[in-house]
Order: C-alpha cells, then structure tokens, then sequence
C-alpha cells in the first residue's frame, strides 16, 4: 500500500475512527486502525468489537492494499503535523512495519496483518429507512442526558428507538430513562420505520454517533435489525451491536390524569432553580416548590450552609402543595426546552410529574418527586 | 525544660533519679523533659481479644492463647506468650499453629469483646471529652487543658486511666504520649505490652530520621515501593525534597510526607470523626472458585451490612467486593452507584455484578462486602418510576454473568 494524503483530511477521518478504539485492549490488533487503498481512496476502520465506524477519504493511491496501524499513535502524529502537510503512507511488502513521511519527518510504525482484523459482520439489516441529522439530533439531544449508568440495569444504559402510533398517527419515539426520571421524544414515523423492531442503542454508540452528527447534514441512512444498526454518513458508516434487553414498559409509568397543572417561563424557572439549589450539599441536590395561587416559591436546606428561597410569578390555580425535586434533573430537562413556557402535570408529592415544553408537544418528560 | 519524673502506678513525681518510686515502690517510671508539656495520646489495648479470654480464665495466663476462627481462619488476636513463638494476628491460623503446636485456640466471642471495648471507651471519656475511638480497643484522646480538672499533667492522668483500666476492665493497655496524632500512634507501640512512651517536641525529628517510611501512617506496601524504587527507605531522606516535589511525585499523601518527616501533623483529636465505610468479610470453610458459593456466602454478608446502615442512620454511595485469593493476594474491586442505598439486594446484586468479572478460576479463600462513601440515611433508595415493575432481589451469580455478556 502507497499513497499520499492531505493532513486535514486524513486527521478529520482518524478522528472519527480512532474515538471507537479503546484506550487499553486485551486483543492487540483492537488497538489499532485498519487502513486500506484502492481505486483512489483511502479507507479507515475502526472497532472495539461492538462499534465499528469506516470511513473513506479520497487519497492519491500509488498502490493498493492494506494494513493495521496503531490507531492513537497515528492520529497522534498527524495530529502534530504541520497545517497544510502531504503525508505518505507505505507498507512495504513486509508489511509488519509502515512508513510515514511528511516534509522532514519521517515514522516507522509497527503493524498487525490486516487479515487478522476483525469486523462486525453485518448479517442482513431488514429494515431502512431515512432521517436527516437534525432529526436525529433531535431525538438524541432530548433524552440522552436520561440514560442509566448502572450496569445492574443494563438495558437502561441505551436510548430506546421504536416505532409506535400516537394519537392515531405513527410515530418513531426515542425514550431513555435511569428509573428516576424518562425522557421521550417523537416524530412523524419514516417511511420504512413503521415496522422495525423496538432497539436500545447503547450509550457508547449514542457519544460516537453524535460526533458524527455535528459533522454531518443531509440524510443519515439508517439500517436495522434486532441485533445490530447501521448509520450510513456520506462517507462514513457506524456499525454497532444493540442491547439484548427488554426495554421496561414505559408507557405504564407516564401519568395520565395529573390535574396540578403549573406554568412557567422556563428560563426563568431554570435560573432561579440553579441559584437555590447553590446551596445544597446533598449529592441529589434536592430543591422544593411550595405551591399558592400563582406563586412559586423555590427553597433548598442545607444542614451546613443555611437556606435560599426564591419566589416566582406562575400560572398555578390547583390546591396549594409542595413537592421536592432533583435540581439537576430540574436543569437537564430545562436544557432540552427551546420554547418559552415550560408546562408541570402534578398529581402529589410522591408520584410521578410530567413535564413538557408548552409549545412543542412533540417532547415528554417524566420526573420521579424526592422527599424532601 | 527539667527533667520530669512519673510514678506510673501511683502517680507520684519523684523529685530526683530513682530506681523505685519512693511513695509506691513501683519501678515503672517514666522521666522526659517535656512529660508535663505533652497532651495528645493513643491508647491501645494489649492483645486485646486474649487479654480478655485470660482475664475470664486464669488457667490461661501463662499459656499460649490464640483468637481466631477454626483451622482456616487467621489470628484475630494473640497473646505475648504466643508471640515469644512467632505468631502474630492476622497470620493463617494453621501457620501459626505450626510455629505455636501447643497454642490454644479460642473461637472469637465478639460481643464479650465489644463489651469490654465499651467499659474501656467509658474510662476514657470520663478522663476526657475527646477520645477519638478508631477501632475496638484503640483510640486517640486529647487531655490539653485537663490538668486542673485531673489536678496534674497529662502524663500523671494517664498513668492513672492505664491503672484504673487494668483494675476496672481486667485488661492492660500500652499509652503513646506526644505533641500530636501521628507521633502518639508511633509512641504507643514502642514499649508494648502494659507500655507508657513518649516522643517529645525536641527528639522527634532525629527519632524519626532512621526509621523506615511504612512507619508513616498511610505508607503502605505499594506507596513504600514506589519510594524504594526513589531511593527513599527511611523517613529521614524524606526531609530531602521540597513539599512540592513530593506532592508533584505521589500526589497529595505527598503532603502528608513533608509534614511527617518533620514530626509535624495537624489533624485534631476528633471524637465525631465519621464513619467512612461499613463492611463484613468472611472466611470459606474451603478456598472456592464457585460463584455460586461464593454467592451463599455474600447474601448473609449484605445483609448484615444493610442492617448495621440501617442501624447507623447512613447509605452507602460505593459497594467494593474484596477477595482474598488461595495464595493470600486481596482483589477489592468497587463500583459507584447512581444513588445511595441501604438495601441489602442493591448491595448484593452490584456485588455479584463485580464478582462476576473476578470469576476466572482463581480460587478464594475469603470474600467481603463494603459501604463506602456514606451519606446520611434519609438519602438512600429514593422511590423509583419502575420500583413495581423492575423487582430486585432477583439477582443470582448465574444472572450477573449474563450481564457482563449482554451490557455493552
């Protein structure tokens, strides 16, 4: 393999790629970066055997073939290559060993045969079908700060993606919950979704696919079956397996008939919350709102530091009542509002509230109260 | 500053050099130039576990006297008799038992001891208000400004509390006495059993210089290596880098480092230092690769630390699993929670979880579970959106392993 490459291009691409491959491998070869030429393009992969991200990047290809390199080392050095730089890359026939030169410099890298690399077979993906990438950031963005890290509750490390109707209109939803609070989120249903599988996409692959996004407008192609999923990017393609679980029934746990009906400006709500809670020393930040006739107030205690309240102008005509919150929960929702309003549907203080932005109904957000 | 003299058994103070104390006729005296300037102590109970099996069975007293659980277990306690042969606690019981055939062996009875340990703690508080307790039989205790109260210093006081521990509890006890925390612990081991030492402002350093750095509380086996490989083996060559320097190297014990070395140490003697973990460990009738074994032994283990929470009004943020291997090596291996709890099957199912990942054969002699990061208990086990749907109490070792496999 020999062929010559333009930095940028050639960091842009490692860049996706190398984030997969993680830090410390049991498996060598897992350490490293499958690169191959041909037909005057150089492609890049890269997995820890549960994602797999290519890439391919056009590059003045001398002569075909492939190889493995050392994935953070090499996007090291092009890293800290000069901006503007031509590098060569050469594996000779040896081919244990690759050459890159840029300007003055030049790096011998060792190198594992590329036969030896594994990849995430794909198996047959039935269903296809087709997003662009703010929708996907949508679904992503709003319920992703939900996910679970216990590892006890496996199947809650990932976002939920099926498709389902509502209010007689199919719909594509994302859910993700820790069991203290859910978040999800809806859209019209793609063509070629309404039959798929209901698959939880793992935490890991939620960060990768991400960083893909940002750099990415125009369609994703999206590919599935009950095991794996594919994103496909103009020139780059995200393979990942999906979480053997059962994702729990979600929709048993959203109240219906709370009637404790509290409207905020959401900017407003979130600042105020933000100041309150300052004073919290408990690691669940717990902040509570003390509801009247169109006020709020907001206080936190803190056995240490003292108290704060804060009191706010809503909209609120139900008995008056008093319910403790998460404070960074409270935030993490507010983040995710872009409209004005922000909309509370109480029932008491220790059962689930709904919480949705006033004027998007397409966003749902379920909060498990604390005591406080 | 004058030599002062002591009388540990009468408390008297002997105006000049003596042999005998001139009012009791004891010999044990002690004389340091600083003995009336010097209030921070540590107190340590002398084999604790088998004083108090000697003190219920006279028959014992010039016998070798081992504590500890069975054949498989270690050495919870043994006397000095035993010690004349080489064991020593926390040894394996049937390695003692070789270097000692003739040892009898006694089955710990914790509650006797827990008593005894509150009778000792009591005597102390009545000598002062700060006695920071650090385990059973240990404790530090702060007597800066009781001189009026006890009508004498420090020292005398405390000859007198050792006195009225033996007398009251039937058991002895070895006092450190220094300026501060560090220097006391040090001190009360060197003069062990029935023991009264003293490290003055004056000797401290140059006591310090030769001796090793795993004498410096929080050097451990690991940290004493990485200071070898550095070349430093003694406290005294600590002295040669600047604080800087040692905290650039070993992180913030680096600090601690600067300071010990110059016989400095600021901590207060703190009566309501918290608890920082809760823990129960047991050891196997047999050494067990099983995890299912294994597993029968963790659910009475988190159980116990549940209820001892529960009892202490606090919830665990961390679960670690220890395990001590067949070949005596200690794999504690700890997980994070998302919330704090004090439920045993939240305690069990991460336990497994870890359990599960060590599970490659290795065979083990001992498991325990801990609580750390302990928070007040009003914080634990928040109510959940799936608490009726997702039941715990479900988890099994079987179930765990799958885990590892499906979570990616």
């Amino acid at each position: 393999m020999k062929l010559t490459i333009e930095r940028a291009a050639l960091l842009r691409a490692l860049g996706h790629v190398q984030s997969v491959v993680e830090r410390r491998n049991t498996i060598p070869i897992l350490s490293n970066v499958m690169l191959k030429a041909e037909k005057g393009k150089l492609s890049l992969a890269a997995t820890d055997m549960d994602i797999e991200i290519v890439e391919r990047v056009p590059a003045q290809v001398s002569r075909d073939g492939a190889t493995t390199a050392p994935a953070h080392t090499l996007y090291d050095i092009v890293r800290k290559l000069r901006e503007g730089a031509q590098i060569e890359l050469d594996a000779g026939s040896d081919r244990g060993s690759m050459t890159l030169r840029s300007g003055r410099s030049t790096f011998t890298l060792q190198c594992l045969p590329p036969e030896d690399y594994p990849h995430l077979a794909g198996g047959e993906l039935p269903h296809t079908f087709q997003l662009t990438a703010s929708e996907l950031k949508q679904l992503i963005d709003r319920t992703r700060f939900a996910i679970s890290t216990e590892e006890t509750r496996y199947y809650l490390n990932g976002i939920y993606f099926h498709a389902t109707r509502s209010n007689e209109m199919p719909v594509l939803r994302a859910v993700a919950t820790d069991g203290h609070r859910l978040a999800r989120v809806e859209m019209m249903c793609p063509e070629g979704a309404a039959g798929m599988p209901g698959v939880i996409v793992p935490r890991k692959t939620v960060g990768e696919l991400r960083k893909l996004i940002d750099e990415n407008e125009g369609e994703i192609g999206l590919a599935l079956s009950e095991t794996k999923i594919r994103f496909a990017f103009g020139e780059a393609t995200l393979t990942s397996k999906l979480i053997d679980g059962t994702f729990p029934d979600y929709d048993r746990v959203i109240p219906t008939g709370n009637d404790k009906i509290l409207e905020v400006d959401c900017k407003t709500f979130a600042e105020a919350v933000d100041r309150v809670a300052t004073i919290s020393t408990e690691k669940s930040r717990a902040v509570k709102l003390s509801l009247d006739k169109n006020t709020l107030v907001l206080s936190a205690t803190s056995p240490e530091n003292g108290t704060a309240t804060e009191e706010l102008e809503v909209r609120y005509n139900a008995a008056p009542m008093e319910i403790g919150f998460n404070s960074r929960y409270l935030l993490d929702i507010a983040e995710q509002i872009e409209g004005e309003g922000v909309q509370f549907a109480m029932s008491d203080a220790a059962s689930p509230t709904v919480v949705r932005d006033t004027a998007d109904p397409s966003a749902l957000y379920v909060l498990m109260p604390m005591r406080v | 500053m004058a030599l002062v003299r002591l009388c540990r058994d009468c408390g008297a103070e002997p105006p000049e050099v003596a042999r005998r104390c001139a009012q009791c006729g004891s010999t044990r005296l002690v004389a340091h130039p600083e003995l009336g300037a010097l209030a921070i102590a540590h107190i340590d109970c002398d084999a604790f576990y088998a004083s108090i099996e000697k003190r219920d069975d006279p028959t014992l007293a010039d016998k070798p006297v081992i504590v500890g659980g069975g054949k498989r277990g270690v050495v919870a306690a043994c006397c000095y008799v035993a010690r004349l042969s080489g064991v020593r606690s926390a040894m394996p019981m049937f390695k003692a038992l070789r270097l000692c055939p003739d040892a009898v062996v006694i089955p710990p009875d914790m509650a006797k001891y827990k008593a005894a340990g509150r009778e000792v703690r009591r005597l102390m508080e009545e000598t002062t208000p700060l006695v920071q307790p650090l385990s059973i039989d240990e404790a530090f205790l702060d007597l800066t400004g009781t001189d009026i109260l006890h009508k004498g210093p420090p020292a005398r006081t405390l000859g007198l509390l050792a006195r009225r521990i033996e007398r009251e509890v039937g058991v002895t006890v070895s006092i450190g006495l220094s300026y501060n925390k560090f220097l006391a612990k040090i001190a009360s081991d060197l003069d062990k059993p029935r023991g009264f030492a003293v490290i003055g402002r004056a000797e401290a350093e140059s006591f310090l210089a030769p001796r090793p750095v795993g004498l410096l509380w929080g050097v451990g086996a690991a940290l004493q290596r990485r200071l070898a490989a550095d070349g430093i083996t003694t406290i005294g060559q600590l002295r040669a880098y600047r604080e800087q320097e040692l905290v650039g190297r070993y992180g913030s014990i680096g600090r601690r480092l600067y300071r010990f070395a110059r016989g400095e140490d600021d901590r207060r003697v703190d009566p309501d230092a918290p608890t920082k973990s809760i823990s129960s460990e047991t050891t196997f009738a047999q050494d067990t690769g099983d995890g299912a074994l294994i597993e029968a032994e963790l659910r009475p283990l988190c159980a116990k630390v549940a209820q001892r929470l529960v009892a202490a009004g606090l919830a665990g943020t961390t679960v670690t699993l220890k395990l001590k291997t067949a070949d005596f090596r200690i794999r504690t291996r700890a997980h994070r929670l998302d919330r704090p709890t004090q439920r045993a099957e939240v305690l069990l199912e991460t336990a497994l979880l870890l359990l599960a990942r060590e599970l490659d054969g290795t065979r083990f002699r001992l498991v325990g579970i801990g609580a750390d990061g302990l928070v007040p208990g009003r914080e634990a086990d928040p109510p959940g959106l799936f608490d009726q749907q997702l039941g715990l109490g479900s988890a099994s070792i079987s179930s765990s392993r799958a885990l590892i496999v499906k979570s990616l």
